[in-house]
């Protein structure tokens, strides 16, 4: 009787079998001859050929013959987090300055081998030899920046412009998005309450943590790299997030503006590691070398609108966006720019217990509805078994009768 | 006849790759994460966690109810009309099960935010912005949209299967229209919708994805947590705990679900 | 009351498909934003198969999802027989066993998989054990239930002395197997690795905790790009998801019904007398 369907189901599964395997066998095919990376990145951060600028993987590929298996994400504890995990092997990974010194604590990240990444030299003195890898050991720079205030000039006003206290503005509830990692988040407390951002004062952390909640009402949302969808849409019109992705915001939506608080704000470096689960360390080294290239450096950053750390990068660059004050502040703003430490584990320990808090809480108002809730299901429950007990007993007593 | 030893492989696919993941589960939920040594700490906490584990099921259970008052008369409708017709019904009920339920909660969000096709067309009627998306609200819509076909299959299944002869016997000893769908269709029908309410409530009270994106900084629901716990805060132990305090959850509200239906075991007939 | 529940009816698919609508039309949308529609272009369709990365994970998809469900279709179908013949304790014991991932949560089977292979990859020293190989068994493992599910009813209805009669008319238990056994469970064993295909190419939750980095299914994927900013090619996809999908159901539908009307022919022709055909 099903003959007819028993013949379409043979042959989607025929078609879908076939694809499956000319696929599986032009993949090992492939594998054989190439090399291919697994490059973690965060989300958003290198130039992939939209908009006619440079595909830097596809540009790699070409000149070097190893393919990249380019993957991505959203935070540095998320990246943390798979690397722990364990179960996946990565080649080069971008983790922030914290991040690193982290990493390298844990014993996550193999030595560079500098003879196969003869560019790191033209990597500028300022971004060497930092507090989170003193001797170079483990990392070369891809870019630096800072985080602060994305605003939409249309519905913000002025006025309120130049402190963090924006964020906690009661004028715009609903309407700010903040940060969705930890680290970020306690920093702009941190920022506004005047601590030092490498605190590991657990109060100074709880009423850091107090802040947050009390801000938790006003904030539309948090979030990462969605914050570009919102913001050039104009769903929220504040936002806080780092400086280059600005500057891509920027190119979508021309209302959008930018600031670096006067409390001081958080100076970044993201820098490329190798982690121990690599299987690829030279193709690895390849691709750091590769994107220390001026030239790539340089085409790549104008699309980012990150800061190049590259000595002559920005000889490839639109002048233009080579001088933007907010990718490249002035020495005056820098002077309030912090950059993260990694912090003991006790404390980013607590931090996540208390971030876990903030963005848990307040679901006592629902609890009371909740009980109430499971208080009448529960009772009707009772009720239906009740009345089958007694049909049944009916019924047994019919019997019997 | 060794036929029961086809099975075999079976159990021991089901060893390997159900039992002893459950067993990690359980052991990762007692073990310290930086030391790996026995504690009961992590379970300890789970009084905190208590709120969210409240609010998820008290979600989940409004939505699977607002499926069943949607979903009843839809499978009614449905296995009222001629077969090819019922056939094609059925079909559109069944497509939007098989596309990415991401891309359709998405839909829903660029329908609903503040910026969104809906207020945008309230907005040309005068009507000011109102705030659809990012609170319970939005959740419930999203796990009704998300898990309806859920309910109405198996609901379809059962109506279908009801003797039409019944309802006549029923009319003909005096039953209006109301009495009949109380006395015969409805009682007949439980099996169904409490197969219907069990595959609505299970995947809604562990859901991450849509109170991600359609709830609001405090709609955050148990599966929320347990993401994070694996995907962003390093600590597997706590989402272990977690996993194994949801799984039993889940298992007496099922079990209480079943007892419905009394002697049938099954639980959930498709 | 008739009525309300038509409007009911009406409504509610209303509501299943006007999402999808709003998907659809953007898959022509000029620009990226849902919600405004600037000008209808095609571009979003060229970008889809010029970039070359949707696709192949498409296929990733499909082939995960034709071999999980082959796999646990083959096991479950064995299963089934076996479970036919335990003695009732076991019986109960397995129908417990199955009863687990169906009732579990599925972020819980994520986890506890998840768990197991960071456990396994330890043990046997593999770098990068999530793949192609954690994600099949993950699939197999959910879909395994369902085609037990629905073979175990057509086993049950069966009648146990068919196989008997073929055995008498000089069958070997193999050929009365393969001859009347599985004719008559075929129905079941379909339908089950039909459900078992179909949940395992939109399952997101599981895949989700164990894929890696070397071979991702789309729903991962799309999941993974709804934390960036979305590129509108996407929704070409999900149409022409949409389109396939519905062109195999309503070919199923339409072959189904042609079947039924035949059959319905030859029975009222056989009822009239006239020899069937």
């Amino acid at each position: 009787m099903k003959k007819n369907l028993r013949r379409v189901l043979a042959l989607v599964m025929l078609v879908s079998m076939i694809a499956a395997f000319s696929l599986l066998c032009g993949a090992s095919a492939a594998k054989e001859e190439t090399v291919t990376i697994n490059v973690y990145n965060w989300g958003q951060y290198i130039s992939d050929g939209t908009d006619g600028y440079i595909d830097v993987n596809k540009a790699f590929t070409e000149e070097t013959g190893i393919q990249v298996n380019y993957i991505t994400f959203d935070s540095n504890e998320t990246m943390y987090t798979k690397l722990k995990t364990g179960g996946a092997s990565y080649d080069v990974i971008f983790p922030s300055d914290y991040m690193i010194a982290r990493l390298i604590k844990e014993g996550m990240l193999l030595p560079l081998n500098y003879d196969n990444i003869p560019n790191a030299q033209l990597v500028m003195p300022a971004y060497r030899g930092m507090a989170h890898d003193p001797e170079d050991t483990y990392s070369v720079p891809y870019t630096w920046g800072g985080t602060g205030i994305i605003y939409n000039t249309k519905f913000v006003d002025e006025a309120d412009v130049g402190s963090w206290d924006l964020l906690w503005n009661e004028k715009y509830k609903g309407k700010i998005l903040m940060f969705d990692n930890p680290r970020d988040a306690f920093g702009v407390a941190q920022f506004r309450l005047g601590y030092d951002v490498n605190t590991t004062d657990p109060q100074e952390l709880q009423a850091c943590a107090d802040l947050l909640l009390q801000q938790k009402p006003l904030v539309q949302d948090y979030v990462m790299d969605q914050i570009y969808d919102k913001m050039e849409h104009e769903e929220a019109w504040i936002g806080v997030y780092y400086a280059g992705d600005f500057i891509m915001m920027q190119a979508e939506n021309e209302n959008l503006n930018f600031c670096y608080p006067k409390e001081g704000f958080n100076l970044f470096v993201d820098s490329m590691c190798i982690p121990t689960s690599c299987q690829n360390k030279d193709a690895a080294e390849a691709y750091i070398n590769f994107l220390c290239r001026p030239d790539i450096c340089g085409e790549n950053m104008e699309y980012l609108g990150y800061s190049v750390p590259i000595e002559g990068a920005t000889d490839y660059m639109d002048p233009e966006a080579a001088a933007n004050p907010i990718a490249y502040p002035d020495e005056k703003t820098l002077e309030r720019g912090y950059i993260y430490l990694n912090l003991p584990a006790e404390t980013s320990q607590l931090m996540d217990s208390l971030w876990l808090k903030v963005k848990t809480s307040g679901a006592n108002k629902t609890l009371l509805i909740g009980i109430i809730g499971l208080v009448v299901v529960i009772a009707v429950c009772a009720f239906f078994i009740i009345r089958k007990n007694k049909k049944k007993a009916k019924r047994k007593s019919l019997y019997t009768k | 006849m060794k036929r029961q030893f086809l099975s075999g492989p079976y159990l021991v696919w089901m060893l390997l790759f159900t039992l002893i993941p459950l067993a990690i589960v359980v052991y990762y939920a007692f073990t310290d994460s930086v030391t790996g040594a026995f504690t009961i700490r992590n379970m300890a906490s789970m009084g905190a966690y208590l709120p969210i584990f409240l609010r998820s099921i008290w979600l989940a259970v409004v939505s699977a109810l607002i499926c069943l008052v949607l979903g009843y008369p839809v499978a009614w409708c449905i296995a009222q009309t001629k077969p090819l017709t019922q056939r094609f019904l059925y079909m559109l009920v069944m497509l939007p099960m098989c596309i990415s339920f991401l891309l359709r909660t998405l839909a829903w969000v660029s329908l609903l935010e503040d910026t969104g096709i809906v207020n945008r067309l309230l907005g040309q009627l005068g009507i000011g912005p109102l705030r659809l998306v990012r609170n319970d609200g939005a959740v419930i819509l999203g796990m009704v949209y998300n898990y309806l076909p859920y309910m109405i299959m198996p609901l379809y299944t059962v109506i279908m299967k009801i003797d039409p002869r019944l309802v006549d016997a029923a009319q003909d000893l005096g039953c209006d229209g109301g009495q009949v769908f109380l006395r015969v269709t409805l009682p007949l029908s439980v099996p169904g919708i409490v197969s219907g309410i069990t595959m609505v409530f299970v995947p809604a009270v562990s859901t991450f994805y849509i109170s991600q994106k359609m709830g609001g900084t405090t709609s955050t629901m148990i599966g929320d947590v347990i993401e994070s716990q694996f995907k962003t805060a390093y600590n597997p132990n706590l989402g272990a705990a977690l996993s194994l305090v949801l799984m039993i959850l889940v298992l007496v509200c099922v079990a209480v679900m079943n007892h419905f239906t009394g002697e049938d075991e099954s639980v959930a007939t498709i | 009351m008739k009525k309300a529940s038509k409007v009911v009816t009406v409504l509610v698919f209303v509501f299943l498909y006007v999402p999808m609508l709003v998907l659809m039309i953007g898959s022509f949308n000029s620009s990226s934003d849902l919600v405004v529609f600037k000008s209808f272009t095609m571009d979003n369709y060229r970008a889809l198969f010029a970039d070359g990365v949707l696709l192949p994970l498409l296929l990733n998809s499909l082939i995960i999802s034709v071999i999980a469900s082959l796999a646990s279709t083959v096991l479950g179908t064995a299963a089934t027989l076996g479970i036919h013949r335990m003695g009732k304790r076991m019986r109960r014991f397995t129908m417990f066993l199955t009863n687990i991932p169906m009732t579990n949560p599925e972020i819980v089977t994520g986890v506890s998989l998840a768990l197991l292979f960071a456990f396994a990859g330890q043990l046997m020293k593999i770098k990068s054990i999530l793949g192609f190989w954690t994600l099949l068994i993950a699939h197999i493992t959910f879909n395994l239930p369902y085609v037990i599910l629905s073979v175990q009813p057509k086993l049950t209805q069966m009648d146990p002395n068919l196989t008997k009669a073929a055995m008498d008319l000089g069958c070997t238990p193999v050929q009365a197997f393969f001859k009347v056994v599985l004719h008559e469970i075929l129905p079941g064993i379909i339908s089950g690795a039909l459900m078992a295909f179909t949940m395992s190419l939109d399952d997101f939750v599981i895949s989700y905790f164990v894929y890696g980095p070397n071979f991702v299914t789309l729903p991962v994927e799309i999941y993974n790009y709804t934390k960036k900013p979305l590129h509108p090619k996407i929704y070409a996809l999900f149409t022409l998801l949409f389109l396939a999908i519905l062109a195999v159901m309503l070919l199923m539908n339409i072959l189904q019904a042609r079947d039924t009307a035949r059959q319905r022919n030859s029975r009222q022709k056989a009822r009239a007398g006239q020899p069937t055909v």
